[in-house]
């Protein structure tokens, strides 16, 4: 059960993401990317990492897909575009993917830990109340600086458009 | 006198100068030439006051010794700011000072008018401190400082009126030749410090004196010092900058190139001469260096027409002489005729001054003639500097030089011949110079005949005062033979190493016999020429005969030195220059410049603005990164 | 769902090295996808999977190696990565706006 499960997410991440970055339309590519990220989201669940996986939901799936879409939507793309590269850019490209997978997979291999086993497993490290803790705790200052980060890219972008229509 | 009084004199002495140098520094243009002149004055003469009192408390005391601080420290180099006043430096202080404020005087009238006539009382400032810190210096790098700083001030001398570019070249010429001489000395003190360990005089001259003390290098210090002073005193072959230094204004000629910074080597010689005592083969190469300068330098002079090239190379010839009474060992005769000379040279010097003065500017002896009757003064002063150079007694030149003749004849007949022979060719081309400046027919032009005159006081008075300086000199070493007592013989014996010569009196007599009957004899043979026949040296030096061309044109050393050295010197650095610098160096960096032109001309098409092509490079870069991780 | 709850009998059966692969596969895609098209849209969307990957990353080894920290980690990526879209997708609309294309070579002035 436990193995169907996550190799059939496996496959279905891989495949929505290979799909999203194929598709001619950047409207099914997007849809195709949630897909990958509900899959995500479920392996995040068999970690046992429900927080996480609730989080990664609401903010890849509700957030910023929607941001996206809302952006094609905006810009009028839904009609496929077809601008592509040449055949020898996208044979490097694809080289360059699988070279850069062949590398990280050997370094993998070369590391000692490969193979092992965890000898001592929390059931409850992924849980919003454990998180919480190390997030209030050990991580109170970053934490505080995200909101930071946040305002900052707010107004970066009211900055952004308040320009455009002060030319116009 | 209390011990810290006297070292606070000790310490006034080349202050005062120092001071007086730096008031004109900073109040250059500031200060009407009359106070410039006065304050400038004022320093030296008081300089010479206290140098006084020091030379009276010398005689109960033996030694001053002052330490200021510590100058230089470092591992075993240990090198004290400090003076050091015995016998030999007090009188070379009295005779810098003394002489020094008369020619300071002096020169009040000479440059009365001159554009930087501050600027010259600043330099004479300067060069009599950095003199007096080379007599009185404690150790060799001290004196160096002097050393250095009176070459210094001789160059901005020489080149006092910079507009003339030939006034340059001869002040680089002497800067040049005298840091040859500057070199040996380097040299010579690093092997003193490797040999001895330190660079205090009096400590070196004691080690070196110690019973049974071997010192391989005491030759090699030894004939490096007499390098340098060769340097410093114009002695063959570095002597061909001095006649030419004449190019600066006459006082200084006859201050720095005359009385005392020329004597400087022979200072230091007389300083070590412990050291050379110990090395007779060093003794015998300042002998025959000094007798040859002497007759060759002499020789030249007798056909010059510049009149102050006549006493120049009279200057160079006198000091051979000294020189050659070195070589003897008669330290106390060579330095005898070192003061009784600082004092007829300087009056011969300014005498001639007084005439390029009163003739506005002309040097040349063809041009004068029957001047007694227009410069009175000038006439008798210069006759007694002609009477003592010459040697006639009872003026001082003759007991000084007398002195160096009667060591030379201890050491061999031959010598005195040979010292004989200098002074004759002295004798006769200063009654040349006197005869035709003075005496016959005037040759004086036209223009400048309305306007001669006799200088004013401000600048006979210190020659009447030098001119009895030369008369009576003598008196500070008069013979036994003459009743005297040998004073200054007695005075410097602490620190030389010569033991007293006792002649044979008749000896004495028929040799003083002989020299005088000599001077007499060339006297009246010059008189014949100049005075009888009435001679004129001639326009153009292609009528002569060989000799007398060969004269004339200073046996051609100069161009000899130009063919030699300076000419191969300028093909060097030509080659130095197009070749290596141009070429190589140049090229090199050029070269460098070029190639990152290059390269990065052919880098910048890397930045080309795509940002698919950045992304690639970014991870074949990352992919490079990691394939590098994984090798090693 | 019991042995979903026990998460060591869990990681017993798949191994660290399958959640390894598996974001390894999914960062090369991504990589791909960077490299591969033109439209901004997309390259934007494969940076998102790549962070995605890393993520996923994190979190398995803060299951494996018994630390919350790279929990905590996930989500400061995840506020990152939702600041940068909000950021980027400003600018892509302002650079539609200026040049009518979302063409990544449209814009290669940026340069000597």
């Amino acid at each position: 059960m436990t193995e169907i499960l996550f190799y059939s997410l496996s496959i279905i991440a891989i495949a929505t993401s290979l799909l999203m970055i194929f598709h001619k339309n950047a409207m099914y590519s997007v849809l195709f990317l949630l897909a990958c990220f509900f899959s995500i989201a479920g392996l995040f669940v068999m970690l046992n990492a429900q927080f996480l996986a609730v989080v990664h939901i609401i903010v890849y799936a509700g957030a910023i897909m929607v941001l996206f879409l809302y952006v094609i939507m905006f810009l009028n793309m839904s009609t496929p575009i077809t601008i592509r590269k040449s055949k020898l850019v996208m044979f490097a490209a694809v080289l360059t993917g699988l070279m850069m997978a062949f590398l990280l997979v050997v370094s993998v291999w070369q590391t000692q830990a490969f193979g092992q086993h965890p000898e001592i497993v929390d059931q409850n490290i992924g849980l919003a109340k454990t998180l919480g803790k190390v997030l209030f705790n050990e991580y109170l200052i970053p934490f505080e600086l995200t909101s930071i980060l946040f305002i900052s890219s707010m107004v970066g972008v009211v900055i952004f458009n308040k320009k455009e229509v002060e030319d116009e | 006198m209390e011990n810290n009084i006297l070292q606070l004199i000790t310490i006034l002495i080349p202050g005062l100068p120092l001071l007086g140098f730096i008031l004109h520094y900073i109040f250059n243009d500031k200060i009407s030439e009359k106070i410039s002149g006065m304050h400038a004055t004022l320093w030296v003469f008081l300089a010479f006051i206290l140098s006084c009192t020091v030379f009276y408390s010398i005689g109960d005391k033996g030694q001053i010794q002052t330490h200021l601080f510590s100058w230089i420290n470092t591992g075993d180099l240990n090198i004290p700011m400090a003076f050091i006043i015995d016998q030999l430096s007090s009188i070379m202080m009295l005779l810098i000072t003394g002489v020094g404020s008369l020619i300071h005087i002096y020169s009040i009238g000479y440059m009365h008018g001159d554009k930087g006539f501050n600027r010259f009382f600043a330099y004479l400032n300067l060069f009599i401190f950095f003199m007096l810190l080379l007599v009185m210096a404690d150790n060799y790098v001290l004196m160096f400082v002097g050393w250095e700083g009176v070459g210094l001030c001789s160059w901005l001398l020489i080149g006092f009126w910079y507009q003339n570019q030939e006034y340059n070249k001869a002040a680089n010429k002497a800067f040049i030749m005298n840091r040859i001489g500057d070199l040996a000395m380097i040299i010579a003190m690093f092997l003193i410090f490797n040999q001895f360990g330190t660079l205090i005089i009096q400590d070196v001259i004691s080690e070196a004196t110690v019973p049974g003390s071997l010192h391989i290098h005491l030759g090699g210090i030894t004939l490096l010092l007499f390098i340098a002073a060769t340097g410093k005193s114009a002695q063959i072959p570095l002597f061909t900058w001095l006649p030419d230094a004449m190019a600066g204004p006459t006082p200084v000629s006859a201050l720095i190139h005359a009385a005392t910074m020329v004597t400087a080597g022979i200072y230091l010689i007389i300083r070590n001469n412990v050291l050379f005592s110990m090395t007779p083969d060093t003794m015998t190469v300042i002998m025959v260096t000094g007798i040859v300068t002497a007759i060759f330098a002499g020789s030249i002079a007798v056909k010059q027409n510049d009149i102050k090239k006549i006493l120049a190379y009279s200057t160079v010839s006198q000091l051979g002489l000294m020189f050659f009474a070195l070589g003897l060992g008669a330290y106390a005769a060579a330095f005898f005729h070192l003061i009784t000379h600082a004092f007829f040279k300087a009056l011969l010097f300014l005498g001639a001054g007084s005439i390029i003065h009163g003739l506005h500017g002309e040097q040349d002896i063809r041009k004068m003639g029957g001047l007694h009757r227009y410069m009175k003064t000038t006439h008798w002063v210069y006759f007694i500097g002609l009477l003592a150079i010459m040697a006639v007694p009872p003026f001082s030149g003759f007991f000084s030089k007398d002195g160096i003749l009667i060591a030379a004849y201890h050491k061999s007949p031959l010598l005195w011949g040979l010292g004989l022979a200098s002074g004759m060719l002295t004798v006769f081309y200063m009654m040349r110079s006197y005869l035709l400046v003075f005496h016959g027919d005037s040759r004086v032009e036209k223009d400048t005949m309305k306007h001669i005159h006799e200088s004013p006081p401000v600048m006979t008075v210190p020659l009447i005062l030098l001119s009895v300086l030369a008369l009576l000199g003598g008196i500070i070493n008069l013979p036994h033979i003459f009743h005297g007592n040998t004073w200054l013989q007695h005075y410097l014996t602490p620190i030389l190493t010569e033991g007293s010569i006792h002649a044979d009196i008749a000896l004495e007599y028929i040799l003083m016999g002989i020299s005088v009957s000599a001077v007499a004899l060339v006297s009246y043979f010059a008189y014949r020429i100049y005075i009888v026949k009435g001679a004129v040296p001639s326009e153009n030096n292609e009528t002569q005969g060989f000799l007398s061309q060969l004269l004339s044109s200073r046996y051609y050393v100069d161009e000899i030195y130009q063919a030699v050295i300076v000419q191969p010197f300028y093909k060097i650095s030509a080659f130095f220059y197009n070749i290596l610098d141009l070429k190589i160096i140049d090229g090199a960096v050029n070269g460098l410049g070029k190639l990152s032109f290059f390269i990065s001309g052919h880098a910048k098409e890397t930045q080309n603005g795509n940002i698919s092509y950045y992304l690639f490079a970014m991870a074949l870069g990352m992919g490079g990164i990691l394939f590098l991780f994984l090798l090693f | 769902m019991n042995e979903l709850i026990n998460l060591k009998d869990q990681l017993r059966i798949i191994p660290l090295e399958h959640y390894v692969f598996l974001c390894i596969i999914l960062f090369s895609i991504g990589v791909m996808g960077v490299l591969l098209r033109r439209n901004m849209i997309i390259v934007f969307l494969s940076i998102e999977l790549m962070l995605n990957s890393i993520n996923l990353l994190a979190v398995t080894f803060s299951v494996y190696h018994n630390d919350a920290s790279g929990q905590a980690f996930v989500f400061f990526v995840m506020v990152v990565a939702a600041a940068e879209v909000a950021v980027g997708l400003a600018m892509l609309v302002l650079i539609f706006r200026n040049i009518k294309s979302v063409d990544i070579n449209a814009l290669n002035h940026l340069k000597w």
